[in-house]
């Protein structure tokens, strides 16, 4: 039997190459000043989705929300296997919290007939934790949080170890349910090297007409509009499309999207110094060693 | 999908979900109810407890003498094993019906699961992984109105980078989420009064997808929370072997041993041991820091402890930026010397008692 999965992924800042320009005067993250990278999590939501396609058919579908910047975390879906992939962009979908995105994205996953949605671990150690249950609220769907394994799957019932926290346990549910995946669940296969040279070359719309636009600014706009539809349908044709979805497309209740639908907002952001206290430092001789453990006595902390 | 909204709601209790398993409190929401007693102090309110599951004896009491004013009980034998579906319906029902200000969860495995999905169910905010709470005022960028005494959701974020504070002022009740040790746990009050509110849910319409085949759980190998000392070693002790000599100096201090991701990672030491972001949160009398460069999502986990000793050969490591005492050297060479020094130390100590006697 079959089973139609959806992958959400996510672009994710890359925390480490941070600049002071990452917060909008509004106090809105400011993601298109940031560095953004696949979510390494969410490649074991995708590998999961594949093993499942590998072992009973059906098909993999992965779905993100961003600006069109966000193609490249769809790119690399496509380069691993992946049959379909969507982007959700629409300016008003901008400022959305976790409430909004999940709103956003369960909108989207309506449309698609999904028995198993998928997505990455709800990282313990990431920013959010929240898209996972908030999109299985939204569907409707049983949630099964922290799969470490898929254990079995037949006739529509599925069977998979969850971590929770202290141990694990066994559940089984009949599908369609929505599944967080832990990175220990797999280790995600590479992609191929023809299929990455290939998916290299995919492209949203919205990027096609990017690229139309820094190539002859001069044009006219209807010269412009049938370039980029010209290059979208070859593109089309090769299996590079990357399907673009607004707000519109899924039907989205705007009340519920961007600033509208989150209700959670920026009070303040403040940059992390390190303080100490007063600092005493100890040669690494035994003289040294002697003197800091006495000093530790003496301090009560100790001894 | 309920469409239930909450609104804004000034007398609204402080409510902490008292997350329990086969009829046994997490440390979590005890922890919470300090942090908990002091919001609902500052607003004038009360602090609530929810306690849902199917055998619960004496875990209401517990609850008031760590600082609920009062306990809402929903026991059926539906709730015994948690699922989402549940326990965010009968979470939602009491939502409704007593409009809380404030809910907070401990961002344990459960939390996790059952906060963000009551978040939806009730279309309010969630800020997760809280670092601290504070009641203070508001005013939205663009506007003069100011939002009074609202729930500052206080957390680190983009990696550590900054330290974010977050609001909710419309749509309530204000949700949060928090880490096992962030809040210090208090002492308990057998003698506390409090009110045991027992509520019925109706759950004969709400469906329970999962079947729960087999459960195994498992003591922590350590309890660092409890540990007055503790001796953490990193990437930089180099092997498992060598983190003998921690645990040789751990034994001579009663300390216990802790460790970074790095080293739990190599598989120099178990999970059980980390400290930090994705570990544990201790505040110990004295944290010592051997071959650790003091990464933001350790000292996340570490920077509150009373006194910290850094043992590392390279001065420039951030680790040295909160230390009280350092040493600037090789830890092979440096923690041989320290057992040296403490074992004579404590044989002073006791020539010295035997001496007096
Ligand atoms: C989302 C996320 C969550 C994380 N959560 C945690 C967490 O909970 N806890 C945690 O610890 N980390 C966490 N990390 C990892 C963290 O970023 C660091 O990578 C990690 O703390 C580094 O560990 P370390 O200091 O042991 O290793 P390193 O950074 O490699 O430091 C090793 C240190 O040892 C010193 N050293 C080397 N040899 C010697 C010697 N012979 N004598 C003395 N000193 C020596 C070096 O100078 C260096 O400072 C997390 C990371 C991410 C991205």
């Amino acid at each position: 039997m079959p089973y139609n999965c959806v992958v959400c992924v996510k672009q994710v800042p890359d925390t480490k190459r941070i600049t002071g320009e990452a917060m909008t005067p509004e106090g809105t993250v400011n993601r298109a000043a940031l560095p953004a990278i696949f979510n390494p999590e969410d490649l074991n939501a995708l590998e999961e989705a594949l093993a499942v396609r590998e072992l009973f058919g059906g098909t993999v579908t992965v779905v993100t929300m961003g600006l069109p910047t966000a193609c490249a975390v769809l790119r690399e879906p496509l380069a691993r296997g992946a049959d379909r992939v969507v982007l959700i962009t629409d300016r008003r979908a901008a400022a959305s919290d976790t409430l909004a995105t999940s709103y956003i994205l369960s909108c989207a996953i309506k449309k698609m007939k999904a028995d198993i949605v998928l997505c990455g671990r709800p990282a313990l150690d990431g920013d959010t934790a929240q898209v996972g249950p908030q999109l299985a609220e939204k569907l409707g769907l049983p949630l099964i949080t922290y799969v470490e394994q898929l254990v079995g799957l037949k006739d529509g019932v599925l069977h998979v170890r969850r971590n929770i926290g202290n141990g694990w346990e066994e559940v089984s549910c009949r599908l369609p349910a929505l599944l967080t995946v832990m990175e220990t669940a797999n280790v995600p296969r590479p992609p191929a090297v023809r299929r990455l040279m290939k998916t290299k070359k995919a492209r949203c719309v919205a990027e096609v007409a990017k690229a139309v636009e820094d190539q002859m600014p001069a044009a006219a706009p209807e010269a412009k509009a049938a370039e980029t539809k010209k290059r979208a349908d070859e593109l089309a044709k090769a299996g590079l499309l990357i399907e673009q979805w607004t707000l519109d497309d899924i039907q989205a209740d705007l009340t519920w999207c961007g600033k509208s639908g989150s209700p959670t907002k920026v009070h303040r952001i403040q940059a992390v110094v390190l303080t100490g206290g007063e600092y005493h430092e100890y040669p690494p001789t035994d003289d040294g060693a002697a003197q800091l453990i006495s000093a530790l006595i003496e301090d009560h902390t100790i001894g | 999908m309920m469409t239930t909204m909450t609104q804004v709601n000034r007398q609204g209790e402080v409510w902490v979900f008292a997350e329990q398993t086969d009829g046994a409190l997490s440390e979590v929401p005890l922890e919470l109810m300090g942090k908990g007693r002091e919001l609902a102090d500052t607003l004038n309110v009360p602090l609530g407890a929810v306690l849902l599951g199917d055998k619960l004896d004496g875990l209401a009491e517990k609850l008031i003498a760590f600082g609920a004013d009062k306990v809402y009980v929903v026991a059926d034998k539906k709730l015994a094993a948690y699922q989402a579906s549940g326990y965010t319906h009968v979470f939602c029902e009491l939502i409704k019906k007593h409009n809380p200000q404030v809910c907070m969860f401990g961002a344990t495995a459960m939390g996790r699961d059952l906060a963000p999905t009551v978040a939806s169910a009730a279309k309010c905010g969630l800020t997760a992984d809280c670092t601290d709470l504070q009641i203070g005022d508001h005013k939205a960028p663009g506007s003069d109105e100011v939002q009074k005494n609202l729930l500052l959701q206080i957390r680190p974020a983009f990696g550590g980078n900054i330290i974010a504070t977050i609001v909710n002022y419309d749509r309530w009740p204000q949700m949060a989420t928090v880490r096992e040790g962030v809040m210090a746990l208090g002492e308990p009050d057998p003698a506390r009064k409090g009110k045991v509110v027992k509520e019925s849910v109706d759950l004969s319409k709400v469906k329970f997808p999962l079947t729960i085949l087999k459960t195994e759980r498992r003591e922590k190998k350590v309890n660092l929370k409890a540990a007055r000392i503790i001796i953490s070693g990193g990437a930089g002790v180099g092997s498992k072997e060598n983190f003998k000599l921690l645990w040789d100096l751990a034994h001579c201090l009663g300390a216990a041993v802790g460790a970074s991701r790095a080293a739990v990672d190599l598989g120099f030491i178990d999970h059980d041991h980390q400290v930090g972001q994705t570990g544990t949160t201790v505040r110990p009398a004295l944290y010592i820091a051997v071959g650790i460069s003091g990464a933001v999502q350790h000292r996340a986990g570490m920077c509150e402890s009373a006194k910290i000793l850094a043992i590392n050969s390279d001065r420039s490591a951030p680790i040295f930026g909160i230390a009280h005492y350092g040493i600037v050297g090789d830890l092979n060479v440096v923690l041989p010397k320290l057992i040296k020094a403490v074992r004579g130390g404590a044989s002073i100590e006791q020539a010295a008692k035997q001496a007096a006697h």
